[in-house]
């Protein structure tokens, strides 16, 4: 068996072709409980470098390669996927999800890969002065939660004092993440917060929203993934829990995620960070890699939240490796380069509206001391009829003087943990 | 023509009573050590051992810990993933409270914490047996994975409740963290298989394993022939926690490096070693190897077939690999119920005679 096994992989090493091209491994995961969310983002990640291949014939002349592995979300499988693809010349890692990634910040870091967790994984990392390597704009978690906690104040005339706020959360570091930022934001603005944690895969939640039921809180914030999310909207419509009083995060408010509920999930709400509705690249991805037959999926993501947001990613991703290019002078960068490209990355709205996507994000610049970008996001509702999401707002900026004292808290116990020093000023 | 005990004479007792007593397994044996020992650390390159090696030996520690309790004591445990996070989560405390320590301290103190729960997790075995306690130690798993995420201190209040592994050296060199070298882990690892297996398969010949194996096959019977229940019960839970305890603290430490309690340590990890023994075979070290080897390969083998090679969609390939593992499983369970370990013994009886079988 062992030599089948060598036999396998030199021959899995032989049939990648040279260092040629720039090339942006997808940890994917279109199997397991939580491929709903897993496969629209990849399709949206995927179909983007082929349109620019097809397009633009690569960025800055060199051709996009995408290798695509399975983890299913599972942390091992992702381990093995990063060992078995890092040594095709990976450039950028995006696992989208939040075990894997607090995996991979060390041996990335020590590999000097840089990693991209758009919207997840380890929230302090986007103290760049710590975790060298780690990007996290354009917001993370603790943005999300106090992002959330802003509109809310709106919606009250400014008060939330003695409200109860239930936090319904995955059991894992994903939904964890949020609850440092939420207890210090209840005792600053004088609400109570309820946590009730549901394990991997999310399908049982009855004693939760029996719960709930039961202390009718308020307002039902939800850090859910997969088919946890699906099964809270279903839950929230069986106790009759006022909808537009639930409240998902941005992880928690996909198209897959309210239709199995039907018309009882109308009102729903959730952020976003990024925006809805037609885009003009989306007849680029129509044209040229849909109806080529060559998009990664069967094409029907097109245009859904998750879509979206992974195409977002691969933009981000492929406008760090043209500023690592232009920064560097040379076209075929390494990952050293493409980590300086993501440190030097300016987004403007000028440069969205170049590339067909504007306004999809807000507008943020990378520097060494901040990888976490703006951290502002949108409130959107579910709208059954129509079967769409509405946007309700502009861009909501969160509360940078609680959010930041808790990054540079955290940070500062993991570089103490693993003795590292200032990453930006080294002494 | 292999394995062929004629000319091969012992002139002592020791001799007679060696672990390989045929001469050509024993050179097979030292063969596999010296290519362990003096080729593998050579050329071994990252993807090797994270992905394919260090499992291997990691699981394989925990396969044996389970076999010395289910197939050599025939107390039933579903409870692998819990003890395996104890020994994560004590390495993890000694590793931040005591930065001093060594990680081999590190690793055999995790053994014996886990060997203590274990203990504590054994006592209704002399009550209950079968299903009953089966259900017992199922009850251990949650309980363990529900302290764990429940109570701070063992994740000293990280904001996510992860645990990681900082970098901790022996002699000077890395062995934990991310800038252990890939041959330093292998070796490590390696090292504690070999202790263990050696330690395990002595055990199990001597006369506690003889003892473990009476009251596996007939209890009443052992206790009328002046077996204490209690003492053999109970020392092979403490035996068995400290290996799965080892393995666990490995897992966390060399091989992960960061550890979410629930999806690392989960009840899908118990059934997987259990998996791993009942196709490796009951009640044998050898087994052990082979069912790790199983469980552990033959699924990163399927995905580069399928996906490198074949040029599969990622998707499709998952799918496949759980059809056929599981058909293999299936396979291999109706054609030899005994295991790998059983179809090894039959292969090495079918060598001895070959190319003149009769």
């Amino acid at each position: 068996m062992k030599r089948l096994l060598t036999v396998a992989t030199a021959s899995l090493m032989a049939a990648s072709p040279a260092l040629a091209d720039l090339v942006f491994p997808d940890l994917s995961y279109r199997t397991g409980a939580y491929a709903a969310g897993g496969i629209p983002f990849s399709d949206g990640y995927q179909d983007y470098f082929t349109l620019l291949n097809q397009r633009d014939g690569g960025i800055g002349g060199v051709m996009t390669r995408v290798i695509e592995c399975e983890t299913a979300y599972d942390t091992e499988r992702g381990v093995e996927c990063y060992e078995s693809t890092k040594g095709e010349g990976a450039l950028v890692y995006q696992p989208l999800s939040t075990g894997i990634t607090y995996q991979l910040i060390p041996r990335a870091t020590a590999d000097g890969i840089p990693l991209h967790t758009m919207g997840y994984g380890r929230t302090s990392a986007a103290n760049g002065d710590v975790f060298s390597h780690v990007f996290n704009y354009p917001a993370n978690y603790w943005d999300a939660a106090s992002v959330i906690i802003n509109y809310l104040l709106e919606e009250n005339d400014g008060s939330l004092e003695g409200r109860d706020i239930t936090l319904l959360y995955h059991n894992s570091a994903y939904g964890r993440e949020p609850i440092r930022t939420l207890e210090t934001l209840a005792e600053m603005h004088g609400f109570n917060l309820e946590q009730l944690a549901v394990d991997h895969p999310g399908q049982e939640q009855g004693n939760q929203w029996l719960q709930i039921r039961r202390s009718q809180p308020d307002y039902v914030i939800m850090w859910g993934w997969g088919v946890m999310n699906q099964v809270a909207v279903q839950e929230a419509a069986n106790i009759r829990f006022p909808m537009e009083n639930f409240i998902g995060n941005w992880w928690a408010g996909a198209e897959h995620d309210v239709t199995p509920a039907g018309m009882d999930a109308n009102g729903y709400r959730a952020l976003n960070m990024n925006v809805l509705g037609d885009l003009p690249v989306f007849d680029e991805i129509q044209t040229l890699v849909i109806d080529a037959g060559l998009a990664a999926g069967d094409g029907s993501n097109l245009g859904s939240v998750l879509y979206t947001r992974g195409m977002y990613a691969a933009m981000l991703a492929a406008e760090a490796a043209r500023t690592a290019q232009e920064i560097h002078g040379v076209a075929q960068i390494d990952a050293a380069m493409m980590r300086d490209g993501m440190e030097a990355l300016n987004m403007t709205n000028a440069r969205m509206d170049a590339l067909g996507m504007p306004g999809i994000g807000p507008e943020f610049a990378v520097s060494c001391e901040d990888h976490g970008g703006t951290g502002m996001a949108r409130m959107q509702q579910w709208n059954a009829e129509a079967a769409e999401w509405v946007t309700l707002t502009d861009f909501i900026a969160p509360d940078d003087s609680v959010t930041t004292p808790l990054i540079m808290e955290d940070s500062a116990q993991y570089a103490a943990e693993n003795n590292i020093g200032s990453q930006c000023n080294p002494s | 023509m292999f394995y062929r005990e004629a000319g091969d004479f012992k002139t002592t007792y020791a001799e007679d009573n060696q672990t390989f007593p045929i001469a050509f397994d024993r050179y097979r044996y030292y063969a596999v050590l010296l290519i362990g020992v003096g080729v593998v650390p050579f050329v071994i390159n990252d993807y090797w051992a994270s992905a394919i090696l260090i499992p291997f030996l990691i699981y394989a520690i925990a396969a044996m810990g389970l076999n010395i309790l289910t197939g050599y004591c025939g107390q039933v445990s579903l409870g692998t993933g819990g003890f395996m996070a104890v020994g994560a989560y004590t390495s993890y405390k000694l590793m931040t409270a005591f930065p001093w320590l060594d990680m081999i301290s590190i690793t055999l103190l995790s053994g014996f914490m886990t060997a203590m729960v274990g203990l504590a997790f054994g006592l209704p075995s002399l009550r209950i047996k079968g299903f009953y306690l089966a259900v017992a130690t199922l009850a251990a798993q949650f309980f363990l994975i529900w302290m764990f995420n429940k109570v701070p201190w063992f994740f000293n209040y990280s904001a996510s409740g992860q645990i990681s592994a900082p970098e901790r050296s022996l002699f000077g060199i890395a062995v934990t963290g991310p800038n252990a070298e890939a041959w330093v882990k292998y070796l490590f690892c390696f090292g504690f298989v070999f202790v263990l297996a050696w330690i395990a398969r002595n055990l199990t010949r001597g006369s506690i394993g003889r003892q473990w194996m009476a009251i596996r096959d007939m209890d009443i019977a052992a206790e009328i022939i002046g077996v204490n229940p209690l003492k053999a019960k109970l020392t092979a839970f403490a035996v068995s926690s400290f290996y799965v305890g080892i393995a666990g603290a490995l897992l966390f430490t060399v091989y992960l490096g960061a550890v979410e309690v629930g999806s690392a340590y989960g009840i899908v990890k118990s059934f997987l070693v259990l998996f791993m023994i009942i196709i490796g075979g009951l009640g044998s070290i050898f087994g052990s190897f082979a069912g790790a080897a199983f469980m552990v390969l033959l699924p990163v083998l399927l995905r580069n077939i399928l996906t490198g090679v074949m040029g599969w969609d990622t998707a499709l390939a998952t799918h496949f690999e759980f059809v056929i593992v599981g058909a293999l499983i299936m396979f291999f369970l109706i054609v030899e119920p005994h295991g790998l370990a059983r179809l090894w013994a039959l292969l090495k009886d079918k060598l001895r005679l070959w190319p003149f079988p009769h």
